[in-house]
């Protein structure tokens, strides 16, 4: 009982500052009650509708009558961009009918006047959309996150190819995010092998050389790659300068792929060579020499007895950098121009710009259920108890 | 009848590393075909690089390394079939004992019976027969030491190097270790080449002893030899223990000398060509130093001052002053007793004069 006080602290902060705002950003991906909320009336009565035609008088009726409450309480624009998000232009009617509502006379019936301000309440999918907006939860941020929707018969299929937003962009991320834990594989390997046979003083040095690149920014770590990159930059300049390039072919190294990969590659670098070199360091220098001693050549020796010791190292820098790399947004965002942005400066536009709090939530729930279940085979194919971080 | 080619030879090997000094110097040294030599010296004397040369992963910076007549100059490390054997064992931890066992036969393209056979047969030699599946840290040290031998002698090489293999043992353990590596060797026939710093080591288990020091040979004899007969101080005290005496050669006689330590004469064996007047290292064995009241003949007598007395079970350990020298010890087994000696008592101290030999003291 007294340990457990000596945790609380702890538990207290992760709760607070972890769990409960992935918790509440989490649920906003499905559970989304502002419209209800603004039309409890509406939404009661259009849960009756059949959704054929247009909802009966009681709808237009409880419509009008919330319009104008909600108009007093300043309520509206929370409930009319939920519902524009479904149909666009509804803003726009939903406004102009509750400015025009009470300069309006009524016409006999709800349903007369509403049509007198706008002729979109006579359509049956303004009411659809508007009943879509309002159910409290809700798959649709996933349908869209999915590039998914519900056609006109009610099913749920890909929509046309050239609008696809989404998933080409998860599918990239996700490549560029095993492309660039590869390159750090290929790169970081060796150069974990050479700190941890050096010397203790060179092993020294080389460490603190992996370790500098910590102490400056991320930003201005990735904006010296823009200097060096760029079309009139350090490289192809350079290029140019000796007479390698034509002035005018200059290579295009930045806002591109090419500049994501390069930048990313340099940043997350170090997050594979630490564990690697943790796990080297733990070879004692005399098993390659033992190997090689029992027969077997250089390489061999390499690839029976030093390779599957650092397997364990191989996991942890891989599975860091994959997980940071799928979560990449200021590298991606600043050096990715168009065709290297990654899925995280879509969740940034929706969380900023947008407001559209649901789809960023359900982009990143889809993108925190790929993490955990490639963790999961993972841990299942490596076993996560081998793996050492340091 | 003509005498067979050594198994192994050092010609004139020097080896030094791109900024250091020399790290073996002038190196000649002939193994023969199932002998067992051990390279005896302080640490960084220059033994191991002197194996690892052998075993193919330091080149020598000049001079020649043979294998039954044949250089080795060369020859990668994997091409050169010896087994080694190294200081922590570096049995590889993602393999079982038995998959251990079976790399070396692996490497070499055996079957998988074969590999079976050979890897029982080797766990058999080692009295480890049922340790096949276990993994190298579920092994107690000399369990795990067992295997890298048996590892080391599996695909039958005709020359096993072994590189301080106790060194990390407790001493019990490391007891019963030599005489295991001894009757493997000798129901095998392999000729061994064996580092250790170890002296009682050495001489427990050795055909032969190089003794090392700062790089260079400085005698190879049988462990008696070394130890009865040895040619320089350095290895005077270093194998066992010795009271060096310093003097001058006053008179050379027929395989006696006469020395002259701090105005005292003494009789000495005259073992090298110093010529009178050069200086000298007399050097004494503790035990072969007497104290009266025993009965007393010796060419050489002295009036002593006890300083100290240890009883050590087996024997007495005196420290006398004798001839200026102040650490001089006498061991007296237990069965004689010290007759009443009592530290700050002058005692009649004496040896005979073959029981000490006049070194060169300029190598010392």
């Amino acid at each position: 009982m007294g340990a457990l006080a000596l945790v609380l602290p702890l538990l207290a902060f992760v709760t607070l500052s972890f769990v409960v705002p992935l918790a509440t950003l989490l649920s906003k991906s499905a559970y989304q009650p502002e419209v209800s909320e603004v039309f409890p009336e509406t939404m009661h009565v259009l849960a009756r509708w059949n959704g054929e035609g247009l909802p009966p008088e009681a709808a237009f009726a409880a419509m009008a009558g919330e319009l104008a409450k909600a108009l007093d309480e300043r309520a509206l624009p929370r409930a009319s961009g939920a519902i524009n998000r479904v149909q666009g232009g509804m803003r726009g009617v939903l406004n102009l009918t509750a400015r025009r509502l009470a300069r309006t006379d009524f016409a006999g019936t709800w349903r007369e006047t509403l049509a007198g301000i706008s002729g979109d309440w006579l359509q049956p999918r303004t009411w659809l959309a508007i009943r879509e907006a309002g159910a409290p939860f809700t798959l649709r941020h996933y349908l869209q996150a999915l590039d998914l929707e519900r056609k006109e018969d009610g099913s749920i299929g890909f929509r046309p190819e050239d609008s696809r937003v989404y998933t080409p962009l998860m599918w990239r991320t996700l490549l560029v995010s095993l492309g660039v834990t590869l390159l750090c594989l290929l790169i970081g390997y060796p150069i974990a092998c050479m700190i941890a046979n050096s010397p203790p003083k060179r092993s020294r040095l080389l460490l603190l050389l992996v370790l500098v690149p910590f102490w400056t920014s991320l930003l201005v770590r990735t904006t010296a790659w823009i200097v060096l990159l760029q079309r009139q930059g350090v490289i192809n300049g350079l290029l140019v300068g000796l007479g390698i390039l034509p002035d005018d072919a200059r290579l295009q190294m930045i806002y591109n792929m090419t500049g994501t990969f390069v930048a990313m590659t340099h940043v997350l670098l170090p997050f594979m060579v630490l564990p690697l070199y943790s796990v080297m360091r733990s070879i004692p220098p005399s098993h390659m020499p033992a190997a090689v001693s029992l027969g077997a050549s250089p390489l061999k020796a390499f690839r029976r007895v030093y390779l599957p010791q650092t397997l364990p190292g191989i996991g942890a820098g891989s599975l860091l950098v994959f997980i940071l790399a799928i979560g990449y947004y200021i590298t991606p965002a600043l050096v990715g121009g168009r065709t290297g942005e990654l899925i995280s400066s879509q969740i940034a536009y929706h969380v900023q710009t947008s407001l559209n709090w649901g789809l960023a939530a359900a982009l990143s729930s889809i993108l925190l259920v790929a993490v955990t279940v490639l963790y999961l085979i993972y841990s299942r194919v490596v076993g996560i108890e081998r793996m050492r971080l340091g | 009848m003509s005498q067979p080619a050594p198994h192994v030879e050092y010609l004139a090997v020097h080896k030094r590393y791109a900024d250091s000094d020399w790290v073996v110097r002038d190196l000649d040294l002939e193994l023969n075909r199932g002998e067992f030599l051990t390279l005896l010296g302080p640490s960084g004397s220059g033994k191991t690089t002197c194996l690892m040369m052998l075993a193919g992963f330091e080149p020598a910076t000049t001079g020649d390394i043979r294998i039954d007549g044949v250089s080795v100059a060369g020859l990668p490390p994997d091409k050169r079939g010896l087994g080694v054997v190294f200081q922590n064992y570096a049995l590889f931890p993602h393999m079982s004992v038995g998959a251990n066992l079976a790399f070396p036969l692996e490497v070499r393209g055996l079957s998988a019976g074969q590999r079976r056979e050979r890897v029982a047969r080797a766990l058999e030699l080692v009295r480890l027969e049922d340790f096949e599946d276990r993994r190298p840290n579920q092994l107690s040290g000399g369990q795990q030491q067992r295997v890298a031998i048996a590892r080391a002698l599996v695909f039958e090489p005709e020359l096993v190097l072994m590189d301080e293999p106790l060194g990390a043992l407790d001493r019990r353990l490391r007891e019963q270790l030599q005489y295991e590596i001894r009757r493997i060797q000798r129901q095998l026939g392999v000729t061994v080449l064996y580092v250790t710093h170890d002296q009682t080591e050495a001489m427990a288990m050795s055909d032969r002893v190089a003794v090392f020091r700062a790089g260079r040979i400085e005698q190879v004899a049988t462990p008696e030899v070394l130890y009865e007969e040895p040619q320089t101080p350095f290895v005077a005290s270093f194998i066992g223990e010795n009271n060096l005496l310093k003097g001058r050669i006053a008179s050379v006689g027929r395989g006696v000398c006469e020395v002259e330590v701090a105005g005292q004469r003494l009789q000495a064996a005259h073992i090298s060509d110093l010529p009178p007047g050069s200086e000298t290292l007399v050097a004494i064995r503790p035990e072969r130093v007497n104290i009266a009241p025993l009965p007393m003949r010796y060419s050489n007598e002295f009036e002593a001052l006890v300083e100290d007395i240890s009883f050590l079970g087996d024997h007495l350990r005196v420290r006398l002053e004798v001839c200026g020298n102040s650490d001089f010890i006498a061991k007296i087994p237990n069965i004689v007793g010290h007759g009443g000696i009592l530290p700050g008592d002058q005692a009649r101290i004496g040896w005979g004069a073959l029981d000490c030999r006049a070194l060169e003291a300029a190598s010392y």
